[in-house]
């Protein structure tokens, strides 16, 4: 996986692999930082790998792991002197993709939340210690990818459902029969709530989100439907914070594909 | 000819090398064990046959693989493939024993896998076929490949077993309680399936995926497109030396060392012609640009004495039915038999 972590001081370029973790400066000239992640002699009977990150905090780089272990680390706001600050150990699947908070997060919600293989999400709130403040125990369906804003989880799963989460209740507000096949990408834009989605059915959904400040009401409406024909799209990002525009690469496929408005 | 391809392929010391958990082969090696294996019986292919009937394999796989609704359902399409084996050697108990065996422990090793670990083998595999486009008369003709060589992924149909028919949004109020349904709409048109597939040792599989390709009988080619720039970085990637490959290789020249190989005699060998004429056949072969085609390592004889002993031992283990001839060196012998080829 590859992920822009936009930090404060600066932006790191950060890469996860069957070998561990990379982070490059932002226009991908130098190696600010690596980590290996132990790999037994003999090949296990389990892949090892890195894979989910996210910045949190203003100032650390989380990344997630085949182990199920959550890997901080401290960045300095200049230089390569990034250090592994803690390792969070409440997830017991393969990390898929965790997200940091877009919005503004009501008390209680935390700012980062992280996703497994079996569905599990847990949400944090990050800091010198990280503490978990919740847990949403999975249904055995594979948590694909997550986005969080306004203290809502988003969550995208291997059987092509999305859920809505309340971060700080850990209660579902919503469930979308979105897509026939595995959901392989979510982007959120913070400044419309509008939510993208991404499946090997061939479609990109793009939905809005909203919350009603006074009734708490959640609402998501379809926006938009674009089908990559006989492409398995893979990857699916807003080009811009207010999402107006989207790009989307698939498997087999060379190109980006950016769409916009007419 | 059926028997010994599927008893080599079945062949219990292989399988046990097969099940240990491993990187994926590269491309050289999986086409030089695909070569020794069409080679385990009387039948012979020359370059060009041999060529077509391994880009005919390598499409058909990846098509499987890519439709695959759910990643578990790789594991289904290798029941189907094992299902059909199992009809062709339906008469010999002890081939049949061979892929039981085999099947047993598929059930055992792969059945309790999470979708997410599905996911991660099926994503491994199609890296593997990354980029390739070869074009198969046979899929052109039902539709089911694009002339620029892509797969048709259809929009309609059953969803996976385990998916809900997309269009419905829910809406649930802070105490749980749904409060809304919506419902959207899509260029799709999917329906809920019947039922799932068996994952036993006996069952209908109900994913068609994976079943014979031939139940009718046509004609089949295939065509490789020369202009095509990724075939370009393709054919770079064939011939750049691997310093692995021979590692690799050798490592496979154990697997396959311990069997019994007969050398045809001018009578009893046949040879299998993949194009509708000799002509044609030959035709194919002068006219493959150089680049595209597969080049085959060939093994020297170990002088490892750490390996010749292995070998020995893989040997010694092995229940060969028929007497094998008096041979001093085993470790040797075999890899040279298997040049020979």
């Amino acid at each position: 996986q590859a992920a822009w972590c936009q930090l404060p001081a600066r932006v790191l370029l950060v890469l996860t692999s069957q070998r561990g973790v990379q982070m490059y400066d932002s226009d991908g000239s130098t190696m600010v930082f690596w980590h290996a992640l132990d790999v037994p002699e003999l090949p296990a009977a389990h892949s090892v790998f890195a894979r989910g990150i996210a910045a949190a905090g203003g100032r650390f780089v989380c990344v997630g792991t085949s182990f199920g272990a959550v890997l901080v680390f401290d960045v300095p706001p200049k230089g390569t002197n990034v250090t592994l600050s803690e390792v969070l150990e409440q997830h017991r699947d393969p990390i898929t993709d965790m997200a940091a908070e877009q919005g503004q997060a009501p008390d209680g919600a935390g700012d980062l939340v992280t996703a497994d293989d079996s569905g599990t999400l847990c949400l944090w709130s990050s800091g010198e210690e990280f503490t978990l403040l919740g847990k949403i125990p999975g249904s055995g369906c594979s948590c694909s990818s997550v986005a969080l804003w306004n203290g809502l989880v988003a969550a995208g799963y291997g059987n092509g459902q999305i859920r809505l989460w309340e971060a700080a209740s850990g209660r579902i507000r919503a469930q979308v029969s979105a897509h026939a096949r595995w959901i392989y990408a979510l982007d959120l834009a913070p400044l419309s709530g509008k939510l993208l989605s991404g499946a090997e059915d061939s479609f990109v959904h793009v939905w809005k989100l909203s919350r009603n400040p006074d009734t708490d009401d959640i609402e998501v409406q379809h926006c938009h439907a674009e089908c990559v024909t006989d492409t398995q799209v893979c990857g699916a990002r807003f080009c811009d914070p207010a999402g107006d525009t989207f790009a989307v690469t698939g498997y087999d496929l060379s190109e980006i594909l950016c769409y916009g408005p007419a | 000819v059926m028997n010994d391809i599927i008893s080599t392929m079945f062949n219990k010391k292989f399988m046990e090398e097969l099940f240990k958990p491993q990187d994926l082969y590269s491309k050289k090696a999986l086409r030089t064990v695909y070569d020794r294996l069409a080679h385990a019986s009387i039948m012979r292919l020359n370059q060009a046959s041999m060529d077509k009937l391994y880009d005919l394999m390598t499409m058909a796989f990846k098509y499987q693989v890519l439709l695959c609704p759910r990643p578990r359902d790789i594991l289904l399409v290798t029941f189907n493939h094992l299902d059909a084996i199992k009809d062709f050697i339906s008469d010999s108990p002890g081939i049949l024993n061979q892929v039981d065996e085999t099947f047993r422990r598929l059930i055992e090793t792969y059945n309790c896998l999470s979708d997410g670990e599905f996911q991660l083998i099926r994503q491994t595999l199609l890296i593997f076929f990354q980029d390739m486009h070869i074009r198969v008369s046979i899929f052109l003709k039902d539709k089911v490949q694009n002339s620029n060589g892509r797969f048709v992924l259809p929009i309609s149909g059953p969803v996976p077993w385990g998916t809900e028919v997309p269009g419905l949004i829910r809406i649930f109020n802070h105490k749980g309680v749904e409060v809304k349904r919506a419902e959207f709409a899509t260029a799709g048109n999917y329906v809920t399936p019947q039922r799932e597939g068996s994952f036993e040792l006996y069952g209908d599989r109900v994913l068609k995926l994976g079943t014979n390709m031939y139940s009718v009988t046509r004609p089949v080619e295939t065509h490789r497109s020369g202009s095509s720039k990724n075939l370009a970085s393709q054919a770079k990637e064939n011939i750049a030396p691997n310093p692995l490959a021979k590692e690799e290789l050798n490592f496979l020249a154990r697997l396959l060392g311990g069997l019994d190989i007969q050398k045809p005699s001018g009578e009893t060998g046949f040879r299998l012609n993949l194009f509708t004429t000799d002509e044609e056949e030959e035709h194919a072969a002068q006219t493959r640009p150089e680049e595209l085609s597969y080049k085959v390592i060939n093994i020297e004889a170990t002088q490892e004495p750490a390996r010749r002993a292995e070998l020995s031992r893989i040997l010694g283990e092995l229940d060969v039915a028929e007497p094998r001839p008096g041979s001093a060196e085993k470790g040797e012998d075999l890899l040279a038999l298997m040049d020979g080829l």
